[in-house]
């Protein structure tokens, strides 16, 4: 089977990516999603604080992706859900099977990787202790309560504090059940801060920094009590600041990682500091004609800037399908003092205004965001305050751009006078 | 003088707000700020988001939301009230799940189309 274009994933990055590529031209669009329906994660994000960028309206998860999935409606954008992509190869070549009709390959002219991210998991972090039922992701929480209708504890301790993990401190609450602590091993909270306030200084839950879980203790097979102790400077158990929960339930809300398999299968290039594929401005990965957009690419707070970073690659997907060239990166940007990535890093088009999302690496108050080509300041960004929590956006000029004059420019951040 | 952050928005200000002199809102990047340093003094509220249980062929849950904010006070009292209700698909983003939810005024909405 041949298509135009090829989109892996039918969540909010997928759709983007399918509604523009859809009003940039190209027609023969397919969006390859392995759940039941379109959405992606959205779905069992209940919660609201989705779209104020978009749609200057406070929306809940469902809200949002139901505003994309009645615009693709009115496309011809074709999808299949229940469909698993098993993988893709370098010539672009996409191998999925579903139930419904067996074992696919589809030529495509030009290919989307919108695959998200997943959580990380107690393995990852290797958390000690017994290996009892009641150790959860967050994630996989929500889904249980918001979709599957299961409530998955009733005296819980959540480590970590990324969004997902607050925001479920705050629903398990509402639900009935007592959350006793938020614990986070950094000093500062992973997650936005208005979500510390709404979702855990609202019900009274302790928030411990500098802190982390050492025991998991289990009773008949279910976790029964917690050890959570005080952390060093270099993230090491201080005896003696040991605290107990009798608790029947840990969730983890441990980070996000790109999901790439599909990604790495191919050849494409890899950003070891995101763990998602290094991209140019117009989302292009080192294959030409593949193209990568959303959480796949890099793991972003707010799912507004997922949609924008998506429509970026349908319409350059969108291009390419009318003109199949590769361009050469003519500008590299390099991480500076403090900063921990950028997406994206390579620049092909100087002709044009480009976005850059990138992180801080710890926290600043009154500082600013420079961006040097060599001993030159390009230009600066006064900034009241960043987190390694919040993604900072700048958009750099053309004329930024053209005065770079070398191969590459720098992005760093320093505190201001 | 009391310190707050606003959850208006992702961006978090860190607001004061002064109690004795009428609850003026300094810190704020926006209006909406200036709103909710004053409220979160005189009357919080927040918007409630939840589920009801529905007679579906495809989910058992419906995802709902406060359409406008209600006080924080009631939040618990308002899940009670919409675990106790079960809605029939068809349902549109937007229909009305629970009217008038605890006296406040605040219908509670449906929040995603589920077609059977």
């Amino acid at each position: 089977m041949k298509r135009g274009l090829v989109i892996i994933g039918g969540g909010p990055a997928g759709l983007a990516a399918a509604i523009k590529a859809s009003e940039s031209g190209a027609d023969d669009i397919l969006i390859i999603e392995r759940d039941k329906s379109l959405g992606g994660i959205l779905n069992q994000c209940i919660h609201n604080g989705f779209g104020l960028h978009r749609f200057k309206e406070e929306l809940s998860g469902p809200e949002y992706a139901g505003r994309f999935i009645k615009m693709l409606e009115s496309t011809s954008v074709s999808v299949m859900t229940d469909t698993m992509v098993l993988d893709v190869t370098g010539d672009k070549k996409v191998v999925c099977v579903s139930a419904e009709h067996g074992y696919m390959e589809i030529e495509a002219g030009a290919i989307v990787l919108a695959m998200g991210c997943r959580e990380r998991t107690r393995g990852a972090i290797g958390i000690p202790g017994d290996r009892p039922s009641g150790v959860f992701t967050a994630g996989t929480a929500q889904r249980y309560l918001n979709l599957e209708g299961y409530m998955c504890g009733r005296r819980v301790v959540i480590l970590g504090s990324g969004d997902i993990g607050l925001i479920m401190a705050r629903r398990m609450s509402l639900e009935g059940a007592k959350v006793l602590a938020c614990v986070e091993v950094m000093p500062y909270s992973g997650g936005l801060m208005r979500n510390i306030v709404q979702c855990l200084e609202d019900f009274d839950i302790p928030l411990y920094l500098s802190h982390t879980v050492t025991d998991v203790v289990s009773e008949n097979g279910r976790v029964s009590r917690i050890t959570v102790q005080k952390v060093d400077d270099k993230r090491m158990p201080i005896k003696g600041t040991e605290m107990h929960f009798d608790c029947d339930t840990l969730l983890l809300s441990v980070g996000l990682i790109p999901e790439n398999e599909l990604t790495k299968a191919a050849g494409i290039e890899i950003d070891p500091r995101t763990n998602g594929a290094i991209v140019s401005e117009n989302m292009e990965t080192s294959i030409p004609g593949v193209f990568a957009s959303g959480n796949v690419v890099h793991v972003h707070d707010l799912v507004d800037y997922v949609s924008m970073e998506s429509e970026r690659a349908g319409q350059a997907a969108a291009e390419y399908l009318k003109n199949p060239s590769e361009v050469s990166c003519a500008l590299e940007i390099k991480n500076g003092a403090s900063v921990t990535y950028t997406v994206p890093k390579r620049i092909k088009n100087t002709e044009k205004p480009v976005g850059v999302f990138f992180r801080v690496n710890r926290i600043f108050e009154k500082s600013a965001i420079r961006v040097t080509a060599g001993d030159e300041i390009l230009v600066s960004y006064p900034r009241a305050h960043m987190a390694p929590g919040e993604m900072e956006k700048i958009t750099l000029t053309s004329e930024t751009l053209k005065k770079a004059q070398r191969k590459s420019i720098v992005i760093s951040c320093e505190e201001a006078n | 003088m009391k310190n707050l952050i606003c959850i208006v928005c992702p961006r978090g200000c860190r607001l004061a707000v002064d109690e004795e002199n009428g609850c003026a809102v300094s810190g704020n990047q926006c209006q909406r700020g200036a709103e909710y340093g004053k409220n979160e003094i005189l009357n919080p509220v927040r918007t409630l988001t939840t589920t009801v249980r529905i007679e579906s062929k495809i989910m058992k849950l419906c995802p709902v939301r406060t359409e406008k904010p209600i006080p924080k006070a009631k939040m618990f009292d308002a899940v009670k009230a919409l675990n106790a209700i079960s809605l029939k698909a068809p349902v549109q983003t937007g229909d009305v799940a629970f009217e008038n939810i605890l006296s406040t005024g605040v219908n509670v909405i449906v929040t995603r189309d589920i077609s059977e």
